[in-house]
């Protein structure tokens, strides 16, 4: 095929393909930004007002916990302005097993989230550079991969080897999607599929593993990336830790599977202060991309 | 549906099959064994799961002693120690050299301690990688057993990255240019069993069940209640018919009756032609072809509304098919 067809069929595919792109402003007072919150630190206790929250981008000043985030507070803490175009953004789950009252589940989750499904893919700007963007929502049926959320998982992925963008997702997952049975195991594979796509590609894949990452997402892309990132205290393991308390008959340590313990065992690549995010995925979009030409 | 219903079905169905030389042996076997176990399909799937687990069925080196000839098993992963519940090595089939890699379970009880009961840790999935790589380097086909309540749930597995070992056996696995297939025996346990399960050419037995959790997990877990494990197992769809319509596996193999144990040497002899079939069929694939046909094999998996997808036409999908 010539490189003309080539260049041409990228064109085409994005232009009619990836529509509609659906473009999110998120400013400040945005109403996707307000989420109920208790105004405590669950770790510490201490009391903390929402301003003060939002100003530390939610991080408890006193002991340093993470609050668990929406993709769209994600958004707006990584995308330049806010500016976020997503895609996608029409792909849904359905019962393909008839399973009892996974329905209600999804219908529930829909209403009480905003959010159509598990993940929000898209493309935005980090400090003026392109990338892919995907942030799961543990929000969402505990953030659970199926169908839906491997489809759109692996889409982005293709989208960044297509568009030679580099691919950052925020993993926050309970897991496999059960309702969804073998179906949902095969998302592992497929978005493996797709990551092995993206490493001939070339093209770089940074994961930012919050706060929980577990189950089916650790055993696939989660842990695929060329650079693996964690925020503090996340909890980052493959089995739960009561089954493992199960299966050894007796207590864990506190810092079992948090990412301080992944990075001490060679999994985590760096633990980054949630102010720091944007700034080291910058760096690392930065000295991923165009080496060869600065280098020449 | 009552016993009443179900035969006046069979009736139907079999003078259908006559008039217009249809195929419906499927339908028709599936409603005898209706009969057969009890009106409800509760019971037959549960049946399933029971013979998957039988503490006679058929393990791994069981079958290699059938089907090969002159199997060398090898150990280690090159990098922290040998799991026994992951084994592998090389061996004759019908005079040509493959690559084996496949869960153990122990056939007695001292042996099911030793091999963990074939719940395999990080470093079983890093020796199955090693194998396979080392198999593409001389050409030699992967044939993998699946058989695995799932990958270990231990602390050292935790210490030493199940996650990022099953990851990375699943990322590799898709540009290996050999052939692999994959032979599900007994249980098929979530990410444990797809560690090595990616593959050309998917076989089940009939009796074997793969899912993503067990039912039990899933009963206590989304029915909150452990004791209705029967239950979930007949709705969690994990048996081998179920899983052919879902297109995750591409044949069953027939078991004697009362399972796989009955008769291990029919079993076996049956396993050993589908194999030999699909393998000489695979190998005279081109290699570029062979991980393109693996790759597009799993993307297709996962069914998923789409609301705004533009209907393609013919020629507008064929010319923008992609990867």
């Amino acid at each position: 095929m010539s490189r003309l067809t080539r260049k041409f069929k990228a064109w085409f595919r994005t232009a009619f393909i990836h529509r509609p792109l659906i473009t999110h402003r998120i400013k400040d007072g945005d109403e996707r930004l307000f989420v109920e919150r208790k105004q405590e630190c669950p770790a510490c206790h201490k009391h903390l007002s929402p301003d003060e929250l939002e100003s530390s981008l939610f991080v408890c000043p006193g002991c340093d916990h993470h609050f668990r985030l929406t993709p769209w507070e994600r958004i707006k803490y990584t995308a330049d302005g806010g500016v976020f175009h997503e895609f996608c953004a029409d792909i849904e789950s359905f019962n393909p097993l008839d399973f009892p009252e996974y329905e209600q589940k999804l219908t529930t989750s829909k209403k009480k989230t905003g959010l159509n499904e598990a993940i929000v893919t898209g493309i935005c700007r980090v400090e003026g550079q392109e990338v892919v963007l995907g942030i799961m929502a543990f929000q969402f049926m505990g953030g659970s991969m199926g169908s839906a959320v491997g489809e759109k998982v692996t889409r982005a992925l293709l989208l960044g080897m297509e568009k030679k963008m580099p691919v950052i997702i925020f993993t926050a997952s309970g897991g496999a999607r059960m309702q969804e049975g073998i179906l949902s195991l095969m998302q592992m594979a497929k978005t493996s599929a797709a990551a092995s796509v993206l490493e001939e590609h070339k093209i770089p894949f940074f994961i930012v593993l919050t706060d929980p990452t577990s189950g089916g997402v650790t055993a696939s892309y989660a842990m695929l990336g060329d650079v693996i990132l964690a925020e503090p205290s996340a909890l980052v393991g493959f089995a739960g830790r009561r089954v493992i308390e199960g299966t050894i008959k007796q207590k864990l340590p506190e810092n079992f599977q948090l990412s301080e313990f992944q990075q001490e065992k060679g999994f985590v690549d760096a633990i980054v202060q949630r102010k720091d995010l944007r700034k080291t995925l910058a760096f690392l979009v930065k000295t991923h991309m165009n080496v060869k030409k600065v280098w020449r | 549906m009552t016993e009443k219903e179900i035969i006046k079905r069979l009736t139907e169905l079999r003078s259908l099959a006559q008039k217009h030389k249809l195929d419906i042996s499927e339908e028709i076997k599936q409603l005898e064994a209706k009969l057969v176990n009890g009106n409800s399909s509760q019971d037959a799937t549960w049946k399933k799961v029971e013979l998957a687990r039988h503490n006679d069925r058929p393990t791994t080196l069981d079958y290699i002693d059938i089907i090969f000839d002159d199997f060398l098993e090898l150990h280690g992963d090159r990098s922290f120690s040998d799991d026994p519940a992951m084994i592998g090595g090389i061996a004759l089939l019908n005079d040509k050299p493959v690559t084996i890699i496949g869960q153990q379970k122990g056939r007695n009880l001292k042996e099911n301690v030793m091999r963990n009961s074939g719940m395999a840790l990080p470093d079983g999935y890093r020796k199955a990688l090693r194998l396979v790589r080392q198999a593409e380097k001389y050409g030699r086909p992967v044939i993998s057993f699946v058989d695995t309540q799932g990958a270990y749930p231990g602390v050292s597995a935790e210490e030493r990255g199940i996650g990022e070992a099953i990851a990375r056996n699943l990322k590799e696995f898709f540009s290996v240019r050999v052939p692999i297939v994959v032979i599900i025996i007994g249980q098929g346990g979530s990410g444990g069993a797809l560690g090595i399960g990616i593959g050309d050419y998917v076989i089940m037995l009939e009796n074997a069940i793969y899912s993503v959790i067990s039912p039990e997990g899933c009963a206590s877990i989304l029915l909150r209640d452990a004791s209705k494990a029967k239950y979930a197992a007949s709705i969690m769809k994990l048996t081998a018919r179920d899983l052919l319509r879902f297109e995750i596996i591409d044949t069953i193999i027939s078991e004697p009756t009362g399972g796989a144990h009955q008769n291990p040497e029919v079993t076996a002899a049956k396993i050993k032609l589908e194999l030999v079939k699909v393998l000489n069929k695979l190998i005279s694939r081109p290699q570029e072809q062979l991980v393109k046909n693996r790759y597009e094999k799993y993307r297709r998996m996962g069914v998923f509304i789409e609301k705004n997808a533009k209907k393609k036409s013919g020629f507008l999908k064929r010319f923008l098919r992609k990867e």
